[in-house]
């Protein structure tokens, strides 16, 4: 067990180190000088002021010793210098351009937002799918079935963000039925934390749990013909208990699998709808680093972050088998 | 032999004691189960009727897709509604199965009929442990607490000879042997003492030490209990070993049913013929090569007109006409034997079967001098035969059945027990 965590942890390490050469590659061998838009941002950029700036920033080192020195303010502190110059501690992910805060401290204050978009979205569109592909498949080829599955369609057809704009434009502004959405920590109180992000979990909930709806009925019309729930209706198990005992604890599995995955996913950033509910997440920061003026340290930062989870994510996966798979228990 | 043919008429056809359909715990009565496809309508059981007794163990027999398990699945009521045809009416002590809504047959699965799947392995839940799954059982139909259903489940797993019970009731069933699994399969299926145990290919998966003793395990429980057992098989060597009464399917129909000593001596449906010669003979020559029987079972879409195994038959040129084409053979009385019945045209079935497929499946029991079998044969028979026309009981089939289905006519040319042309055969 030990050494299948080390193992994986490992390749995790190796995988996220991998990702990071990417980002900075993409950077620094891409198209435009990287200083630019930092020279963009102060005042009119002259090409001596931009020059000035590429040979401060280290620019004109070759990217594997700049990615050597990006790499060892992971571990050690370093110091920044655009012009003027900045304590970076670490674990320093670098200095956003636009602020010139340290992006780790700006990645802290912005990760509860996200992280509480999406443990209730995640958990609503869990239950929700779950509840709905269990009542599609027990009353599967009916009508209640179909019309399950029908609905599950045309709302994954509409794409996310229209749901998430006509939710916010009439359930919040028209209607007022969700006035304020907007983001309290939640040590301002669990109330308004959760009321102002009420509606965007709903979004999120609702929009998503079509996928889980389908996929769990598609699991549980697979086990519901296995020898052991007709062994369970035999020995004179409940219909119900049969349905929601024996054949949904055969379907959990593969459930988890995807939830594990898409929950890392929405911990990377809920892009639309903190874009389209204005809260101040990963995901807004993230847009607002790749318009121009692009704010690199801080792009650099978030497709780490969503990297991290991910991988992280795929090892709870791995971890979450052996816990719910007494066959792949590792004695 | 005139007071034993007396007792059979006695017995079927002048008055039939109304205890002998009131003894019989399952009656399984003009049952036919169909299923509707986008290809038509699947007969998987037409027309079969058959009884079993407290203390008596059916063997029923037949290829794969002839009906055994689905029609031993219709007394549980698995089949699923929706899907499913089912008429005729099965009564389990008494009670109406088909039909029945849903509480009242969970009341009766599993306590008063439980069944013993053939794969333990798709038949056992892999998420939860064995114990779990037989205290679940139990707690169904007793309520107690789980520790008292656990101790149960031990206590079971214990009878059906697992070894450690105690410690072995939390494993997983990833975690038994095939074997082990088959008996935790029988433990649970066992532990509310169920009046009918049907057990479907019990030990198919099993090799042949571990087949013995879970045999072995099915007698103890049935001596112990007095349950009615019906046993689903291809395995003719387990029938011989376990069944009292056989029914042999075929294409969904009961072909030839009685006592197991006469089916496996005196078999007179070239079907039955057809099973026997299958079977592998340890004593014969290594270069002796099996008969097994030509073509494949036939399709329940489009079932075969006049005798469901006509296709396959190769006897049936000694039947005069197209008869066996055109006409569904009755079950009608058997030439050899008290409540032996078959469902073949030949007019003498029990003569082909002397002459011509015994000398084929055992050469070595027929004497090549006479062409006659030897006499050690002649003996055995002979007692077979006696004890068979000694016992009086009823047979599989209801002769209340056999009436409403038109079958009883015993035919005034061929008397329906033993007779003096079989008695010169076997001086």
């Amino acid at each position: 067990m030990l050494g299948f965590l080390v193992r994986r942890l490992a390749s995790a390490f190796l995988v996220l180190v991998l990702v990071s050469m990417a980002v900075f590659a993409l950077f620094f061998l891409g198209p435009g000088n990287p200083a630019r838009p930092l020279c963009d941002l102060n005042g009119r950029c002259t090409p001596e002021k931009l020059e000035l700036l590429t040979e401060q920033m280290g620019l004109n080192d070759s990217v594997v010793h700049q990615y050597g020195i990006w790499a060892k303010g992971l571990v050690h502190d370093r110091q920044i210098d655009f012009g003027p110059t900045y304590d970076c501690q670490a674990p320093c992910l670098g200095i956003s351009y636009s602020t010139r805060e340290q992006v780790t401290t700006e990645l802290k204050q912005k990760f509860p937002a996200t992280l509480s978009l999406a443990i209730g979205g995640a958990l609503t569109y869990l239950v929700v799918g779950v509840i709905l592909g269990s009542i599609a498949a027990k009353f599967r080829g009916t009508s209640t079935d179909r019309g399950l599955v029908t609905f599950s369609l045309l709302v994954s057809s509409v794409p996310f963000y229209v749901v998430a704009l006509l939710a916010w434009i009439f359930l919040s502004l028209t209607w007022k039925i969700f006035p304020d959405t907007s983001y309290h920590p939640i040590t301002e109180g669990v109330g308004p934390w959760a009321w102002g992000l009420m509606l965007p979990w709903l979004v999120i909930g609702l929009t998503n749990s079509t996928v889980y709806a389908r996929f769990t009925r598609g699991q549980m019309v697979e086990t519901l013909s296995e020898d052991y729930v007709r062994t369970a209706t035999a020995k004179g198990v409940r219909r119900n208990k049969v349905l929601f005992k024996h054949s949904l604890r055969a379907s959990v599995v593969p459930i988890v699998t995807l939830f594990g995955l898409d929950f890392a996913f929405l911990l990377g950033g809920t892009v639309f709808t903190e874009y389209i509910f204005d809260i101040d997440g990963i995901g807004n920061w993230g847009i607002r680093a790749i318009r121009a003026p692009q704010d690199f340290p801080v792009i650099t930062a978030t497709v780490l972050i969503g990297a991290f989870f991910i991988v992280i994510a795929n090892i709870v996966v791995d971890l979450m088998y052996s816990v719910l798979d007494p066959r792949v228990r590792v004695s | 032999m005139t007071t034993q043919d007396q007792g059979f008429l006695t017995q079927g056809g002048l008055s039939e004691s109304p205890s002998d359909v009131d003894a019989a715990y399952l009656v399984v009565d003009h049952l036919s189960v169909r299923f509707p496809t986008y290809n038509g309508l699947v007969q998987a059981v037409t027309d079969l009727s058959y009884t079993v007794r407290r203390g008596q163990t059916l063997g029923i027999v037949g290829e794969s897709g002839s009906g055994k398990s689905v029609s031993s699945m219709a007394v549980l009521g698995l089949h699923n509604p929706k899907s499913t045809r089912l008429e005729g009416s099965i009564k389990v002590g008494g009670k109406e199965v088909v039909g029945a809504d849903d509480s009242q047959m969970r009341k009766m699965r599993g306590n008063d009929v439980a069944m013993i799947f053939q794969d333990a392995l798709t038949a056992l839940h892999p998420f939860y442990s064995v114990g779990h799954q037989i205290s679940e059982a139990y707690r169904i139909h007793h309520s107690v607490s789980k520790s008292v259903a656990k101790k149960r489940a031990i206590e079971m797993l214990d009878r059906v000879g697992i070894p450690q019970a105690r410690s072995r009731v939390d494993d997983y069933p990833h975690q038994f042997s095939g074997g082990m699994r088959q008996r935790a399969m029988i433990a649970m299926a066992l532990v509310n003492d169920p009046t009918l145990l049907i057990a479907d290919e019990p030990t198919t998966a099993l090799d042949v030490t571990v087949q013995a003793q879970i045999l072995d395990l099915l007698q103890d429980l049935q001596r112990e209990f007095n349950s009615a057992i019906i046993i689903i098989t291809h395995d003719l060597g387990v029938i011989a070993e376990m069944a009292d009464d056989v029914l042999v399917m075929y294409a969904g129909r009961a072909v030839e049913t009685g006592p197991t000593k006469l089916i496996l001596t005196h078999p007179e449906m070239p079907y039955t013929w057809g099973l026997l010669s299958s079977v592998p003979d340890v004593t014969a020559d290594t270069e002796a090569r099996l008969i097994p029987i030509p073509g494949n079972p036939p399709s329940l879409l489009t079932p075969p007109t006049g005798c469901p195994f006509h296709p396959r038959c190769v006897h049936k040129d000694k039947v005069p006409g197209d008869l066996c084409v055109t006409t569904l053979p009755e079950l009608a009385a058997a030439q050899v034997g008290v409540q032996h019945r078959r469902r073949c045209h030949l007019p003498d079935p029990e003569s082909v079967y002397q002459t011509e497929v015994l000398p084929e499946i055992a050469p070595d029991l027929i004497d090549p001098a006479t062409g006659e079998p030897i006499a050690a044969l002649q003996e055995i028979d002979m007692a077979v035969l006696e004890a068979v026309a000694a016992d009086n009981r009823p047979g599989v089939v209801s002769e209340r059945q056999l009436r409403e289905s038109g079958d009883d006519q015993v035919r005034p040319d061929q008397p329906a027990t033993f007779s003096k042309e079989n008695e010169d055969r076997h001086p």
